[in-house]
């Protein structure tokens, strides 16, 4: 049993999951739905087994690191905080239906790291630019705010698809939590999100400071982290300062979460760079 | 003419003090930030040139895009949403100001009674005694409690964290102290590189932008450089070792690698790349034909010496680190000549990975490297930025306003006990300026704790 084995069955618990938690919605039955709540919460011990277990083989392998250091490693941690930050939502909010939308995405996470041959699962060895204190900070905070976003991104599908039955004619929407309480929770963790991902540009910046000798660079990854912290700084103040609500902050919230996304996965693709997140 | 120019003046102030101003300029400088992550930055006009087409090329060159982040356009986006802030926060500070430092909290029991989140209770003491039991418990969990006589019995008004209304200002403060920082650090700083080679000091550097070179008022010698490999091949560490000498005596001595710089008088020295250096001497090793002996003979790059048996005099005049044969690097190689006693001189390729390689020519000898000494430089980079610390105190002035604006908020809380009967009606009303949904909550929590303790 190694790593890499464990959390690709891991992989298949959370398409369980995320399948019972849409069973548990379309079918309107409550039984699916608790049987999805402990599939989750077995994926999630799996993943977080898997992330020691890789922790200590990489130890044994003599280059002992946090398993933060590539993107599959980071792929896996970005599922666990999906999960993690999931399931306190889904004892807070009692309300399973917002994991049919958010329980996908930890699937995807791990499917793509799992199954994608562009993507390696072999415990590298850390580059001297990557050995730093720094490193554990920095992922961790950046992984935490890309959770946040994408729960928002899946909470702000839901808000769209809810406020547009406003006779409450549909038999799927019915169970949505209102969409006051959608659009609040939206924005609850987006300053969640905005927060860590504050911190985790920030840790970035001294970290750069203390490899490179420069805080900030308009390196195309740095950049993008900043367009990503400019839309949702926009979305924060047309909120509380001009009182957008619904739909408006759903829109920006989806944005927000496709300049994540760019920012993880596009910027590999972007001309002379190097590539210090692939 | 005075009244007007200050009209003028008052609807410029008008203008930064919008919102929509700040939304549409975060939004801008979003989208422009893309053009300079999708054209690569500051390279050459020549690469430009054949990347692009002339066309594209003077159209991009007209905005700046090769330079964006620096350019007037861009620089102007920032300092517009700098004055933004500055006066959008000046703007609204004096109102919040004015509540904040408030000596005595206002507090309006019919506020309360008609837009507040409420819970109502019944409790089977007389106002006066549930007065008595809440105040202490009241004027723990909040931090400022007093109470009110009503007509028909009390009023308890409380409030707590009235301070972190302050908090937006302080995120705002904070970006301009970074703005401030980075401005300093590009008056007062510099960015720059130097290669000194293994054994060597060097007492000046060279700055990137505008290139030219800079004294520094100090040596910086660097004895060792050592790089080591994992097994797979892929680097693990790059270290020199530095002594900083003032008037040739050393006063510093650091090995630096990736990530642990050493610092000199507000100077600093980052391991950043390095390189081989042509090496001094050279053992060859001559192979004669006729006799199957071979000699090996240490030289020096330049030096003319005899090639045993006769075969006349060899000099090495290069060294190449990645030698290109055919299109493909066959790593280190040196060139040289040989002269024959009689006949022209011979170009020779002597590929260090290759010693057979001379063998191939026809000839009386064949020459081959045996050993030389592998020398590098290491390169550093070498900045000062004096703005650095406003920067990081820009940082955790961010982080925590950031927490303060989003998870704090002024709370406030009113609980009225009327006498009704043998009975007491109480209503526990609350208000807060932010996560107004968390409200009710909160009073449920309240109104929990108070009917245990009644």
């Amino acid at each position: 049993m190694n790593s890499s084995f464990l959390l690709s069955i891991t992989t298949f618990v959370y398409g369980l999951a995320a399948f019972l938690y849409i069973a548990s919605w379309v079918f309107k039955k409550e039984l699916p739905g608790r049987l999805a709540t402990w599939t989750a919460i077995v994926g999630l011990a799996g993943n977080t087994a898997g992330i020691i277990l890789r922790w200590i083989e990489s130890y044994s392998l003599g280059i002992g690191h946090a398993p933060l250091s590539n993107l599959y490693e980071s792929l896996v941690f970005f599922a666990w905080t999906i999960i993690v930050v999931y399931l306190v939502i889904e004892r807070k909010y009692e309300n399973r239906i917002i994991g049919a939308f958010t329980t996908p995405l930890a699937f995807l996470a791990l499917a793509y790291a799992s199954l994608s041959p562009n993507i390696s699962d072999r415990i590298q060895p850390l580059l001297p630019a990557l050995k730093s204190n720094w490193l554990i900070a920095h992922v961790i905070a950046c992984f935490i705010g890309y959770a946040a976003f994408a729960m928002a991104f899946g909470i702000s599908w839901m808000y769209l698809f809810k406020q547009r039955d406003t006779e409450g004619k549909s038999r799927l929407l019915a169970p949505f939590p209102k969409p006051v309480i959608l659009d609040d929770l939206n924005h609850q963790l987006i300053m969640f999100g905005f927060l860590f991902l504050t911190v985790g540009i920030i840790t970035g910046a001294v970290w750069a400071n203390s490899a490179w000798g420069r805080y900030w660079g308009w390196d195309p990854k740095e950049t993008w982290s900043l367009i990503t912290w400019f839309i949702y700084a926009t979305l924060l103040h047309a909120r509380m300062m001009r009182g957008w609500h619904g739909k408006r902050i759903a829109y920006l919230s989806i944005i927000g979460f496709v300049a994540v996304l760019f920012t993880y996965f596009g910027v590999n693709y972007l001309p002379g760079l190097h590539s210090y997140g692939a | 003419m005075r009244r007007y120019l200050l009209d003028y003046l008052n609807s410029i102030w008008k203008f930064f003090t919008r919102i929509m101003l700040s939304v549409i300029l975060l939004l801008s400088l979003a989208v422009t930030s893309i053009v300079g992550t999708l054209i690569p930055q500051n390279e050459s006009p020549a690469a430009y040139f054949q990347e692009y087409g002339e066309f594209l090329y003077r159209i991009f060159d007209v905005f700046d895009f090769f330079d964006m982040y620096n350019s007037w356009w861009f620089q102007l986006l920032i300092v517009l949403l700098a004055v933004n802030i500055v006066v959008c926060s000046i703007d609204r500070l004096k109102a919040t100001w004015k509540i904040v430092f408030a000596k005595n909290p206002i507090f309006n029991l019919s506020r309360f009674k008609n837009h507040a989140d409420k819970e109502n209770l019944v409790e089977e003491r007389s106002p006066e005694q549930l007065k008595d039991i809440y105040e202490p418990l009241i004027s723990k969990s909040f931090g400022y409690a007093r109470t009110e006589q009503t007509d028909k019995g009390f009023c308890i008004f409380a409030e707590k964290w009235r301070w972190t209304r302050l908090g937006v200002y302080g995120v705002h403060l904070s970006i301009v102290l970074l703005l401030i920082g980075s401005l300093i650090g590009s008056i007062f700083g510099f960015d720059g590189y130097v290669n000194i080679p293994e054994g060597e000091s060097v007492n000046s550097i060279r700055i990137r932008n505008p290139a030219q070179s800079k004294a520094l008022d100090f040596e910086v010698l660097c004895e060792d450089f050592d790089v080591s490999f994992y097994d797979s091949g892929a680097p693990k560490e790059f270290r020199s070792s530095l002594t900083i000498l003032e008037n040739g005596k050393p006063v510093l001595k650091k090995d630096i690698i990736v990530n642990d710089p050493l610092r000199y008088k507000g100077i600093n020295m980052f391991q950043s790349s390095y390189g081989p250096l042509p090496p001094k001497e050279v053992t060859l090793s001559f192979k004669s034909k006729k006799t199957g002996k071979a000699y090996q003979k240490k030289v020096l790059m330049g030096q003319q010496i005899d090639i045993p048996e006769a075969g006349g005099r060899f000099v090495i005049k290069d060294f190449d680190n990645a030698f290109q044969f055919r299109g493909r690097s066959i790593g280190e190689a040196f060139s040289g000549f040989l002269m024959p006693d009689n006949g022209r001189p011979i170009e020779i390729l002597l590929p260090v990975r290759f010693p057979d390689f001379d063998q191939g020519r026809k000839g009386n000898v064949a020459v081959s490297v045996a050993d030389y000494d592998r020398r590098y430089y290491t390169g550093l980079q070498v900045t000062k930025d004096p703005g650095v610390w406003v920067v990081y105190a820009g940082f955790i002035l961010l982080i925590v306003g950031c927490y303060i604006t989003f998870f704090m908020s002024h709370q406030r809380l009113c609980i009225d006990i009327v006498k009704k009967g043998e009975k007491s009606i109480v209503m526990v009303a609350g208000t807060a300026n932010k996560n107004k949904l968390g409200v009710p909550n909160r009073l449920k929590k309240i109104s929990k704790k108070l009917t245990k303790l009644a």
